[in-house]
């Protein structure tokens, strides 16, 4: 605790404050000051700094708080050291040690600063055990845009939530304000909708009202049969493609089966790629079904669902280049096409019935 | 507090589409005018339906990063920030001239300062001229050279064109290139006869886009026969029918475009005191294309 941090709190009296327990006010009678424990009435301000000096952890956890005056921003800094799960006591026991929580894949650690000062640090969770000096270090916010912008593979993620966010580095010495800048760069607008959802306010938009409000090229969206709907949702809004918790339905009354997914933070409304990808499927889907008859081995029509299977997993890469015992191999796919297609990749031997 | 949001397309398939978007975001951020400065995108995140909610500032400037008014600054990015009781006829504009409207958004409740799009802009017409002195690396670049504005241009919307037109005329009417012509990809006058439309030996085409892409990097190069394949490059300048032709790339990564977003915000209200003249010499001294 500084003298400032005292004489803070002193100046805010009048206004009332409470804060993890500790309460203080300001009338004709004096100071008030009162801690889980203990309540002292009628205090000067003298008194009231020495009452101050016997708890300098309230005091200073009161001004680290109260400079977070947006709310949001503040109950996620919160969540971060779990101040509404543990006492101010055991927190600035645990906090030089830093306590840590996971937000997708973020690893954050909050720690206590100088004079109850908190700084963060933040890393990929696969690195949460890593020495500091093992990772690419950095201090500055705006390097999270670079960070999150390819995967290890170097391809481009326009999903931030997908979770194959690289490892590897870390942040540093975060301020509360850097920490929340840093994770709005890596999950953008997460922490203001798990605000609204822990108030109960979380605006959630299903797909039928976003389908119905777009326009151009995305107008048809609306026409998607609600069957595939479902589809949609198991294409793109699992814990395997993206860590945002799916709040959204159908409409309000017709949930979806798919599951919802574990992430921290919700998801309220179909995104942009969802959207995008809507608006290809709309169109096939109008489509008019044809009974085909095609030739094929029992093995051949096995290695057509496995070759589906393995690239809507992203298997492809793992697949061993001499196992052709797995039908996703490579050279059982080359030789499926050799035998079966024509030199402009469609199937031979197919018919319309 | 008062934010400033830059409202641009970006992509889900080009990582590079939003880089001039942050670059111009950093310039600004650093120049302090703004407590804070956020990017927003149609095809990434933050989304434009989501960004005013990461904002903590009450006041919100929200500059769009396009080269026209339209679909996008009329219909979509009002639509999807929620603005409360938005009407394209508040702007007032012929095409050209919208400036800003002030408006809440619902979801939120803060004041939205909803502005004109960058490329409509006047101040964008010395964007297009720094283009040509850093691709030319001659800050005097003019006597003896012809400019080609290029657009994307379209039969659907009268006023992709009018920015083109607009900022060409005001090039010609400075006298300061021999000869200005506005091109297009979409509609006539094309850019594929570019050289036709010059008697100068050395012209500088400088295309309106924002970001480079499939249009800037390989459409037009391709089309005015600076090279017959994309992916073998050319050379700037490379000769094309006897003539040089200087080819700039999108217009829109030209660090100067800071300066078209401040003034944009400025000419909503906000007091950016002597910024815009410290911007105009930082974004000089930091050169042109990245």
């Amino acid at each position: 605790m500084t003298e400032l941090q005292r004489v803070t709190l002193r100046r805010a009296a009048p206004n009332g404050v409470e804060c993890d327990g500790l309460v203080v006010s300001h009338d004709r009678s004096g100071y008030t000051f009162e801690t889980p424990a203990t309540r002292h009435e009628q205090l000067d301000a003298e008194a009231f700094d020495d009452v101050a000096a016997d708890h300098p952890w309230l005091v200073s956890n009161w001004h680290y708080w109260h400079q977070f005056a947006e709310p949001s921003r503040r109950d996620f800094l919160r969540w971060v050291e779990g101040a509404d799960d543990r006492s101010v006591a055991d927190r600035y026991d645990a906090l030089p040690e830093g306590l840590s929580r996971e937000w997708g894949q973020l690893h954050i650690t909050a720690e206590l600063a100088g004079a109850g000062e908190r700084r963060y640090h933040l890393r990929h969770v696969a690195d949460a055990g890593a020495e500091v000096d093992s990772l690419d270090t950095y201090t500055d916010p705006l390097d999270a845009r670079d960070l999150a912008k390819h995967d290890d593979a170097g391809r481009y993620r326009p999903l931030k939530t997908a979770p194959t966010l690289v490892d590897g580095w870390a942040f540093v010495d975060l301020t509360g304000r850097e920490l929340l800048q840093t994770v709005d760069f890596f999950y953008p607008a997460t922490v203001a909708n798990w605000y609204r959802e822990q108030e109960g306010e979380l605006d959630v938009t299903h797909f039928r009202e976003t389908a119905e409000r777009q326009t151009g090229i995305y107008d048809v969206i609306d026409e998607l049969p609600q069957e595939a709907v479902e589809w949609v949702a198991e294409a793109c809004c699992v814990d395997s493609q993206c860590l945002k918790r799916r709040e959204w339905d159908e409409d309000v009354e017709t949930p979806l089966d798919v599951p919802r997914g574990d992430g921290e933070f919700p998801c309220r409304e179909p995104c942009s790629l969802v959207v995008a990808a809507a608006r290809k499927w709309t169109k096939l889907e109008q489509e008019e079904e044809q009974t085909y008859e095609v030739t094929m081995t029992e093995s051949e029509l096995a290695q057509l669902a496995d070759l589906v299977d393995a690239v809507a997993e992203g298997r492809t890469d793992e697949i061993r280049e001499a196992d052709v015992y797995d039908g996703a191999n490579r050279y059982r796919a080359r030789y499926l096409r050799a035998k079966r297609m024509d030199d402009a990749g469609r199937f031979e031997n197919v018919t319309e019935r | 507090m008062k934010a400033l949001v830059i409202a641009a397309h970006g992509s889900h398939l080009n990582a590079e589409s939003s880089t001039p978007t942050f670059s111009h975001a950093d310039t600004i951020r650093a120049t302090g005018v703004f407590d804070e400065v956020r990017e927003a995108f149609w095809k990434e995140e933050p989304s434009f339906r989501e960004v005013i909610r990461t904002l903590e500032s009450d006041e919100v400037y929200v500059v769009p990063l396009f080269i026209s008014e339209g679909y996008f600054t009329e219909q979509v990015i009002p639509r999807e920030l929620r603005l409360a009781g938005w009407d394209v006829a508040d702007w007032n504009s012929d095409g050209l001239s919208a400036t800003h409207v002030t408006l809440e958004s619902e979801d939120t409740g803060k004041t939205v300062h909803y502005c004109g799009p960058v490329g409509t802009h006047e101040s964008m017409t010395d964007v297009i001229i720094r283009r040509a002195e850093s691709v030319t690396g001659d800050p005097d670049v003019g006597p003896g050279f012809g400019l080609a504005v290029v657009g994307h241009g379209t039969e659907r919307n009268a006023n992709s064109a009018k920015a083109i037109h607009y900022h060409a005329d005001r090039i010609r009417e400075s006298g300061r290139f021999d000869e200005v012509a506005a091109l297009f990809m979409d509609e006539e006058p094309e850019v594929d006869d570019v050289t036709d439309y010059f008697e100068a030996e050395d012209i500088v085409v400088v295309p309106l886009f924002i970001a480079d892409g499939f249009h800037t990097q390989e459409d037009i190069p391709e089309d005015m026969g600076l090279t017959d394949d994309y992916r073998k490059g050319y050379d700037v300048p490379a000769v094309v029918d006897g003539h040089r032709i200087w080819y700039s790339g999108a217009v829109g990564t030209e660090r100067l475009m800071a300066d078209v977003i401040l003034e944009r915000a400025a000419d909503a209200g906000v007091d950016v005191g002597d910024t815009l003249e410290t911007v105009r010499e930082a974004t000089r001294a930091a050169g042109g294309a990245r």
